[in-house]
């Protein structure tokens, strides 16, 4: 197995989670070639012959909007499966953007489809993270999950993106499934750590109504199950040297997502292709959810946008406390209601941060700070 | 329009109201089980005396409260006038269920006969049974009739011997008829006239009309049924309500035909309505005698009751804010209802509402309902309850019908129970099933009875709490719906009784509370917590559920502590998806009773109060 290439940090020891002028674009790629049971996101397996329409309307897309941007400090290829489509295509979208030095360029992808050629492919256009959607380490927990891939392949997949000297590297990781044992956690945990990813992405699976997880109850996780793992989860990767800065990502010091940062901070980010989602100054609006229309509404010249909401001050602090708690800096330090005081623990600054615990609970702690007398955030 | 021939009045005449003489007047009613087809004769009787026409018939006239159509009973008793040839006809329809026995008695009052409907597919019931001996005991005669001969399963012989057998009265005298096709409908009509005698009365003796029902009309005000029994009522008389103690002005006398037809007056022996000007039915209840305010008979009639409330239970609002909503809803609707009772009450848990006291189970039900529905309120209604007497320790007698008001057991002496003498008929397959259902439900039987070979009464004493709960959907459910039951009052028995608690989190919550057998205790204990901890969902901490009698615990559930309620992608940077479920949780909040520090659905209350069903 290669060795992880000395890392390049693009974001260059700013104050850890300070978003300041960040402005991130997200593209959104809706192809795969399998869908997984538990996705209920806007993707499709039948659509491959839209892939070059569609690319080509993103490209348009941003170059419309790229004279309206400050400089584009994190690209954020989703999905879907990026790496689906030709790496050309993902590319001419990014040269239409006003990138700022340094920008953290991320394409996230699906193991099976990984290969030298296309990661050398993303390396030479810009692309300088790979995010890798790996879920679990264990055979019989990947096809619980309705997973195609073997853990080979991320083996495989690893090497490839190490030897194009891609150095940020995030894996993707879903605890939870009752197929998975403690032991198959830790399992997967270790072996993910073992290839030494600067990053990792730890999602509780979530069933989602629609979705084939999400209709067959037998395979919904347990919360006391996911809580115990999520613990676990926590204790390995911090003894592995990896710090939690929000409830789903540890890192290692310094390498935090700068995109990911954004969504937790309020962060302003415009979303390009279909289902995408973009914020501007407390305005949240999302593009139409199908590719078919995507492109039409693009041809056209008619607006993609599908909806939108602009926050009340009031709706704006509860969302600012809902994401500021998911986080490391926390939130600052007022009236605390007793019921939630020992789900929370200093963090400095005479900031509150949530305990291992409170994590778990993050919701009903925002609400009852939203609703103390005092209120805080 | 002369050139429009005059509809053919096929009216038989029923003569002016006030001069028909009591000779010429019969007055009945028809005592049915539900489903036997009392609306349907009535219907017929209306069309064959020509008092509705045909193609005006809306089926089942007589029942004309929504809530009586889509129930199939009667609640409110109807009556109405018709004409068959050259008599009177006044049939007084009566209610059909148990919970209203007085108003069938005051109903019966008024007639000097009756018609005993029985389905000829299914032999008499328990009900009809009950009513049909109220009027053997008021000496009334009895129509013998058996309907639905159309029927493939009809045994007409059978049936007629089984009523020869019960009532004795000779099987001959049966008539068989069907009220769908309006075979058989004729004669019957003709044996009212030739069977039941007319009305006697003394047009001279001072006035004596009995109210049999009043309800309250938001145009005119409370609107009574009555009886004159002597004398005459004139409109424009000016009345006194003998028990009530009112003096009002006769506004508007008439007769029903069945629209109401204003009359100068009503004579002795007629049936028809008296508007005037009241505003609460509980000043002309049934019951009632009226007389003249001027020439005042000596005595009311006899026979006046105050119906007194059998079950209660507390109505509260969903939402705290409906407080005076509920209470002006229960205010107007006790102007039509005067037999329901409701005084404020305040739970702990429930905060503001009312404890209300009702004549059964059916009735509880029909009221809740009725409020819900015209009222446009949400309801908790906390598990029904009976009024218990408590001999307190000092020697006092107090009523408790409301489980947490029951005064500390070191400060009882003693608690008893209301009890009812049950009747159930059941055909004979079903004797061991009904048997044990009532030995379950601390029933002691007291009489077994043939009525024929496959057919038996079963009488019991149970205690009443044991039979508002589910004994009649387990009746029917144990006998393929077969049975039928009918009760009275038997007094109070004391009992070894005892007051269940529910501690959430450790505080007492009152409107879980419950008074149950000592024996049954513990099996109540069980069954609510375990209910409970079904229906709370988890919070930040342990939540012990437990049962308990005075201090000591009986059972214990616990609703473990909520550990995870977030934890998953944001897809696309779609934060928008991750504030809305806050907010619904948020929201979810706003649905929750705090007892305590405890969030409780408002659900949680409805459903595990209806423990039983």
């Amino acid at each position: 197995m290669t060795a992880p290439p000395t890392r390049t940090d693009p974001s260059s020891g700013e104050a850890e989670q300070d978003v300041g002028d960040d402005f991130g674009v997200y593209v959104h790629v809706p192809f795969c070639t399998h869908r997984c049971d538990y996705c209920a996101f806007a993707t499709w397996t039948d659509r491959s012959h839209l892939i070059a329409d569609y690319m080509a309307c993103c490209r348009d897309q941003a170059r419309a909007l790229a004279s309206g941007m400050p400089p584009v400090t994190s690209v954020f290829f989703g999905g879907g499966t990026p790496n689906l489509v030709a790496p050309s295509m993902l590319a001419a979208v990014l040269g239409e953007l006003p990138l700022a030095p340094g920008a953290e360029i991320t394409v996230e992808c699906n193991p099976d489809l990984v290969t030298p050629a296309g990661m050398r492919s993303c390396s030479d256009m810009g692309v300088n993270r790979i995010s890798l959607g790996v879920q679990s380490m264990v055979p019989h927990v990947l096809s619980s999950l309705g997973r195609q891939h073997d853990p080979f392949m991320v083996a495989a997949a690893i090497d490839a993106v190490w030897s194009t000297g891609i150095g940020l590297l995030n894996l993707d990781l879903i605890f939870g499934s009752p197929a998975e044992s403690i032991a198959d956690c830790e399992r997967s945990l270790t072996a993910a750590i073992a290839y030494g990813p600067d990053h990792l992405s730890v999602y509780g699976l979530t069933p989602e109504p629609g979705t084939p997880l999400g209709d067959d109850p037998s395979r919904h996780p347990d919360d006391d199950d996911m809580a115990d793992k999520y613990v676990i989860v926590d204790e390995m990767l911090e003894r592995a040297g990896y710090e939690m800065y929000e409830i789903s990502n540890w890192a290692r010091p310094g390498a935090h997502c700068r995109h990911n940062l954004l969504y937790w901070n309020q962060g302003s980010y415009a979303g390009i292709g279909c289902a995408a989602h973009s914020h501007r100054d407390g305005r949240r609006f999302w593009s139409v959810r199908t590719p078919e229309r995507y492109i039409g509404a693009i041809r056209s010249g008619s607006s993609v946008e599908a909806g939108s909401e602009s926050l009340d001050p009031d709706e704006r602090r509860l969302e600012a406390l809902q994401l500021a708690l998911r986080t490391s800096a926390g939130v600052p330090a007022e009236a605390v209601p007793d019921d939630v005081a020992d789900l929370l623990m200093p963090a400095g600054d005479g900031r509150l941060r949530l305990t291992v615990r409170g994590r778990l609970l993050a919701n009903e702690v925002a609400i009852r700070l939203h609703h103390s007398p005092h209120g805080a955030a | 329009m002369p050139n429009v021939p005059p509809e053919p009045d096929i009216r038989q005449d029923s003569g002016a109201p006030g001069s028909s003489g009591p000779g010429s007047i019969r007055n009945f009613s028809i005592i049915a089980h539900i489903d036997h087809g009392k609306s349907t004769l009535s219907d017929r009787i209306l069309e064959l005396t020509g008092a509705v026409k045909e193609r005006s018939m809306r089926a089942q006239y007589l029942d004309s409260m929504d809530l009586e159509r889509e129930r199939g009973i009667t609640i409110k008793a109807q009556n109405v006038r018709v004409g068959w040839r050259g008599h009177t006809l006044h049939l007084i329809d009566t209610p059909g269920h148990v919970d209203f026995g007085y108003e069938v008695s005051r109903s019966l009052a008024a007639c000097e006969g009756v018609v005993l409907l029985v389905d000829a597919a299914q032999g008499i019931e328990a009900q009809t049974l009950a009513n049909c001996y109220l009027a053997l005991e008021a000496d009334l005669a009895i129509v013998p009739v058996l309907n639905k001969i159309d029927l493939p399963a009809a045994d007409p012989d059978l049936y007629a011997s089984e009523i020869e057998r019960v009532l004795g009265i000779d099987a001959g005298e049966v008539l068989a008829i069907s009220a769908k096709t309006g075979d058989g409908v004729e004669t019957l009509l003709d044996a009212i006239v030739e069977r039941i005698p007319p009305p006697s009365g003394d047009p001279n003796h001072p006035l004596q009309a009995l109210i049999f029902d009043s309800h309250f009309d938001q145009y005119r005000g409370v609107i009574s049924s009555v009886r004159v029994m002597n004398g005459r009522l004139h409109t424009g008389d000016r009345l006194r309500f003998m028990h009530a103690g009112g003096v009002h002005l006769a506004e508007e006398v008439g007769v029903r035909v069945p629209a109401a037809t204003p009359a100068d007056e009503l004579g002795p022996g007629e049936v028809g309505y008296l508007i005037a000007g009241i505003k609460d039915v509980a000043e002309a209840r049934s019951g009632e005698t009226v007389t003249s305010a001027v020439a005042p008979a000596d005595a009311p009639l006899d026979g006046y009751d105050d119906p007194k409330p059998m079950v209660f239970c507390g109505l509260y609002p969903v939402d705290g804010d409906e407080y005076p909503e509920l209470r002006d809803a229960l205010a107007k609707l006790r102007l039509n209802d005067a037999s329901v009772s409701f005084e404020p009450e305040t739970s702990g848990a429930l905060g503001f509402g009312f404890r209300c006291g009702f004549l059964g189970l059916l009735h509880m039900e029909i009221v809740r309902e009725r409020l819900e529905r015209e009222f446009d309120l949400s309801l908790i209604a906390t598990a029904p309850s009976v009024a218990y007497r408590v001999r307190t320790s000092e020697g006092d007698d107090v009523e408790v019908d409301n489980p947490s008001e029951l005064p500390p057991a070191a400060q009882v002496d003693e608690i008893s129970e209301p009890m009812l003498n049950v009747s159930i008929l059941t055909p004979s397959a079903y004797t061991g099933a009904v048997m044990d259902l009532c030995q379950s439900r601390r029933g002691s039987m007291s009489q077994m009875d043939y009525l024929s070979p496959e057919r038996v009464e079963l009488r019991y004493e149970l205690p009443l709490a044991e039979v508002v709960t589910d004994f009649f959907d387990q009746l029917k459910s144990r006998t393929q719906g077969y049975a039928s039951l009918d009760y009275d009052h038997a007094g109070y028995r004391a009992e070894r009784l005892v007051r269940v608690d529910v501690l959430l989190n450790s505080e007492p919550v009152d409107a879980f509370s419950a008074i149950c057998h000592r024996d049954a205790a513990y099996p109540y204990g069980k069954a609510i917590t375990a209910k409970l901890a079904e229906l709370i969902p988890r919070q930040l901490f342990d939540v012990p559920i437990q049962a308990a009698i005075g201090g000591r615990i009986i059972a214990r559930e616990t609703v473990k502590a909520k550990r995870k309620d977030v934890l998953s992608k944001c897809y696309g940077g779609d934060i928008t998806r991750k504030r809305k479920l806050l907010e619904r949780q948020k929201e979810g909040k706003k649905r929750m009773k705090a007892i305590g520090r405890v969030e409780v659905p408002n659900e949680a209350f409805v459903s595990a109060l209806r423990l039983d069903q």
